[in-house]
């Protein structure tokens, strides 16, 4: 059987958008459930995906590739390797959590469905198309419901956020496109796989070089700025807080979860294969640039009495040890090559902890939501206190998601940092010294959280009738906490996916 | 494709029996001009369905007409015209559409409208200079009485503006022409002949048949700092002609500069090639960041096609094969989606709100009152950023593509271009129609608008659906448009023949 899995892998959540499109007078109930139906097809058919995916074959899997647009030599191309199905997996487990954590909002839920399930397959498109224009178009449309979802659901100044989150990154897009019209006028490809050879024996390297000037680092720059500012990283960093704390709960964990992988993702798909040199030449100043989002990130993040922005914050944090494991290789990866040892174990910590950041920031961002609904709105720092006696349950949970964050052993999160650690360590010493900054900082402020808002005598917004979790607000909480148990004990569920294929970068570190 | 030529007599009798009809009903004229419309377009699609791509202009009609200036009724078409006349066809039709509650002298409207659609056929047909200009001359009387007499906001200084700039740039193109037909021996205005003869002017005179051919062409091009008419001229029309300005006649005089000022005087194009450039490009950033500023809704679109035709203009000046089948790409799909643009500001929601003050508009809550309108607007709204998946994309892609061959800092100005349409774009789009949050349920219901009709929609849909598929398949207009440019006469002045 040649089914096209993965065209419907990203389709189906359209199909299902397009459908709630139709129902004009569908009753609520069976409008979330519906979306919640098609998000979860994400889920079986990443199962699907991950049965036939065998992580030691070279190259990508369960391709499609047909010609598209002759005139500009496009393809409508989608492949898998570990790390999209990595992401896939991922984009499976937030976004129907994400919807579940929305399941109470009563208003126009046929819209809020309708325009997560775009976001959701643009999500599912980004991490499997190989093609720029293929992926582009993802990667832009992504913003459109992304938009509206923060502007038309989220808090008072909800239009600001949204219309800056949004500005930020088209504005960074401007300028990838920018970067690729130069690529596609010098080697007539937008293959990300055609660039990656190219770029590999020096060929774009040079016809780039027919520019002149700077031009050539103009167009690493613009691409750098595209991708960058969608990570964020510091100090591309400004729109994150206000989108993040003015977003309904569903789209935060979404955003956090998975769309702040996608920037990731853009660095290791593109950035990195098809401009190696460039990327090198820069790491050095990136590294410091990535280094001041671990720390600042986190010590920003203890000065916040906004939950929401805290984790926020901390989101910042946690993805820029990702990129602080790519640059810290990057820069090491001169001719001769850097440690494999410690290369692959950065690699693979920075892959595990996409994985890993996703689930527990998102599993934040949904406790935050619970004390959100139980307090009217509140959720300072200071207007809880106690919660743990009112509702165990709920505390537990949320206890499990913070210490996974702050990367307790035996939990998902210490995996992946101490991959990071350990990898940065052994290739930029002094940067892993300095990184330790940003984990008191989180050890810090997550303690913080949960001492004054869970520990105590009950006060504030905890007084009164403050019942446990009820019914569906299990539903998102259970499974995440559920995974970070397990995959804190068994990382290698999810090393195995990608080991081979980080061996295979941290060989072919070698610059030419 | 012998067929070709019929649209433009189909559109001038169209416009003589609406004025009949109009003088009986109403229903009637309208009946009558959407049949005209939808024939005509129906010609050009069944022709270009025979169409078979060639280098060179593909002749259907060619007699002598004034013998004694050796002037030839001579109809043509190649694969640029042949997007243009497509373009003509849906942008005729979803005017109609669009003009459906026109009450007031509803035949002369439409008479006027068809008889302007005519001279817009039978431009883009004409492969004689001097055929060329008397249709652009028919297309452009028109305009003034649609604005005029059924426009809004200062109509009179709005129409009067538009006709006066419209003259003066045929002024120059008519001084232009005859300077090179009478250096050239005044034997023939067709195109070729006049090129052929051209090779052997003096520098000096190449420089300034082009400046006076490109620059009269270009001021309906919206050429920064000759725009200046199309904000307000576009304000002050009636929605029909603002989605026919915007979507039509400014392509016009892109097309003359395409077709007459760039082959036939190549020398003097390279010398001016930089300052058209520069322009190109001031226009794009200064036409958008003017949009940001603007309160009233029609005006951030009228300002936004000059933005948005500055990249045409770049395309052409880029003047390579890649930069300018984007360039013409380009034309087609600004005239699709500021056709849809104009036609939700200025229809769906003027005319029902009767206000287009952004301040007003954003306490209306449109997108729950008028969902459809929201729909069609944040469509064509995403496709005017040049979001991927709609037509802008590919052609601006493909103008930054061949811009970068020739000047990459032009390339990094346009990309900033491609920012600040963003910006303006997102921030009509905020304030207009989502100005509020969605009601929670038992909230009170807020009075109705009149529903959006039948026609808005047909007309509404029928861009969206050109936009997206051309967004999607922007080959089945590349595939006509790079062959044609790589006709001997264009090869001249385009470097690079394969892209």
């Amino acid at each position: 059987m040649n089914l096209p899995l993965l065209s419907l892998l990203v389709f189906t959540p359209w199909l299902g958008a397009g459908l709630l499109a139709l129902l004009r007078d569908a009753r609520p109930a069976a409008v979330r459930a519906l979306a919640l139906g098609f998000s979860l097809s994400t889920l079986v058919l990443g199962g699907a995906a991950l049965a036939r995916f065998d992580p030691a074959a070279p190259g990508f899997q369960l391709v499609e590739r047909h010609p598209w647009i002759g005139a500009l030599n496009i393809h409508y191309h989608l492949g898998l390797d570990g790390l999209s199905l990595l992401l896939v997996l991922l984009t499976g487990l937030i976004a129907p959590a994400g919807l579940l954590a929305a399941w109470r909002d009563a208003r126009a839920p046929r819209l809020f469905g309708a325009l997560f399930l775009v976001l959701q397959g643009s999500a599912l498109g980004v991490f499997l198309a190989l093609d720029f224009f293929h992926w582009f178009l993802f990667w832009e449309l992504s913003l459109v419901p992304v938009f509206f979802l923060i502007k038309l659901w989220g808090g008072e100044a909800a239009g600001r956020a949204a219309y800056r989150f949004v500005i930020y990154t088209l504005g960074g897009s401007a300028f990838l496109l920018l970067g690729f019209a130069a690529v596609f006028a010098a080697t007539g490809s937008l293959d990300f796989g055609q660039l990656a050879a190219l770029a590999a024996d020096g060929t774009l390297t040079a016809r780039l070089a027919h520019l002149g000037g700077f031009w050539p680092q103009v167009v690493f720059v613009g691409v750098l700025l595209g991708v960058a500012v969608k990570v964020p990283l510091y100090p591309f960093h400004t729109w994150l807080p206000p989108a993040y704390a003015e977003a309904p709960t569903g789209v935060s964990m979404f955003l956090t979860g998975v769309m702040s992988k996608m920037g990731v993702y853009a660095f290791l798909r593109i950035l990195w294969p098809i401009f190696p040199a460039p990327l090198h030449a820069a790491a050095p100043c990136l590294l410091v640039l990535a280094l001041a989002g671990v720390v600042l990130g986190a010590f920003a993040a203890m000065r916040q009495t906004d939950l929401k922005r805290m984790v926020a914050y901390s989101s910042v944090n946690h993805v820029s040890y990702c990129l602080l494991a790519l640059f810290a290789v990057s820069a090491a990866s001169g001719p001769g090559g850097p440690a494999a040892g410690a290369a692959s174990a950065a690699l693979g910590g920075a892959l595990l902890q996409l994985f890993n950041h996703g689930l527990s920031a998102a599993a934040l961002f949904c406790c935050v939501g619970v004390l959100e609904a139980r307090s009217g709105g509140r959720r300072d720092l200071d207007d809880f206190g106690g919660v743990r006696t009112a509702a165990p349950v709920f505390a537990g949970l949320c206890g499990i998601a913070m210490f996974s964050s702050l990367g307790l052993p035996g939990l998902n999160g210490f995996v992946g940092e101490f991959f990071i650690f350990r990898g940065v360590f052994g290739l930029v010493p002094w940067v892993a010294a300095v990184a330790c900054l940003g984990l008191f900082a989180t050890a810090f402020f997550l303690l913080t959280f949960w001492q004054r808002v869970f520990h105590g005598p009950r006060a504030g917004a905890a007084l009164g009738d403050w019942p446990d979790l009820q019914g569906v607000e299990f539903a998102p909480l259970v499974p995440l906490a559920t995974l970070m148990l397990v995959l804190g004990v068994l990382p290698q569920l999810l090393t195995g996916l990608f080991n081979p294929l980080v061996a295979r970068w941290a060989a072919a570190l070698v610059l030419p | 494709m012998n067929a070709l030529p019929c649209t433009i007599y189909v559109s001038f009798t169209g416009a003589l029996l609406a004025l009949v009809a109009g003088s009986r009903s109403a229903a009637l004229a309208r009946a009558v001009a959407l049949v005209t419309a939808v024939t005509a377009l129906a010609l050009t699609l069944v022709a270009a369905s025979h169409f078979v791509p060639a280098p060179g202009l593909q002749t259907l009609v060619d007699r002598p007409w004034v013998d004694s200036l050796g002037v030839h009724y001579h109809l043509a078409v190649d694969g640029i015209s042949l997007t243009l006349l497509v373009l003509t066809g849906i942008a005729a039709t979803a005017g109609v559409l669009f003009s459906w509650n026109v009450q007031e002298r509803t035949g002369e409207f439409f008479a006027l409208f068809l008889a302007l659609i005519g001279g817009v056929y039978g431009v883009f047909l004409s492969a004689d200079a001097f055929v060329f200009f008397v249709f652009y001359e028919i297309a452009i009387v028109p305009k003034y009485f649609l604005v005029a007499r059924w426009g809004s906001t200062n109509r009179e200084y709005g129409a009067m503006k538009l006709v006066l700039y419209s003259f003066a740039g045929s002024a120059l193109v008519l001084a232009g022409l005859l300077w090179a037909y009478v250096a050239g021996g005044g034997q023939s205005f067709a195109l070729g002949d006049l090129a052929a003869a051209a090779v052997h002017f003096p520098r000096i005179e190449q420089l300034g048949m082009f400046a006076l051919v490109f620059l009269g062409f270009a001021v309906l091009a919206g050429l920064f700092p000759f725009h200046t008419w199309a904000p307000t001229g576009h304000v002050a029309a009636p929605t029909a002609a603002s989605m026919l300005l915007a979507g039509v006649v400014m392509k016009l005089g892109a097309y003359g500069c395409l077709r007459i000022a760039l082959p036939l005087f190549p020398v003097g194009f390279a010398f001016w090639q930089p300052a058209i450039g520069w322009l190109a490009v001031a226009g794009i950033v200064y036409a958008g960041a003017i949009a940001l500023v603007q309160d009233d809704f029609k005006f951030v679109i009228g300002y936004s096609s000059v933005s948005h035709m500055g990249f045409v203009l770049l395309g052409l000046a880029a003047a390579n094969v890649r930069a300018v089948s984007g360039a013409v790409l380009q034309m087609f799909s600004h005239g699709i989606i500021a056709g849809l643009l104009f036609a939700v500001v200025g229809r769906m929601v003027y005319d029902r709100t009767h206000t287009r003050k952004l301040a007003d508009l954003r306490t209306m809550a449109l997108y729950r009152r008028l969902p459809f309108a929201a729909g069609s607007f944040v469509v064509a709204g995403l496709a005017s950023m040049g979001l991927p998946g709609f037509s802008g994309f590919p052609a601006e892609f493909a103008i930054l593509i061949g811009t970068w061959k020739t000047s990459p800092l032009w390339a990094a100005i346009a990309a900033l271009g491609v920012l600040v349409a963003a910006a303006f774009t997102l921030r009509v789009i905020q304030v207009s129609f989502f100005g509020t949050a969605p009601a929670k349920p038992g909230a009170p219901e807020l009075a109705p608008l009149p529903p959006i009709t039948r026609a808005e929609r047909a007309g509404a849909l029928l861009l969206i659906a050109t936009t997206v598929l051309i967004g999607l398949k922007p080959d089945l207009l590349l595939n006509w448009i790079i062959p044609s440019l790589q006709s001997p006469l264009f090869q001249t002045v385009l470097k690079g023949g394969t892209p």
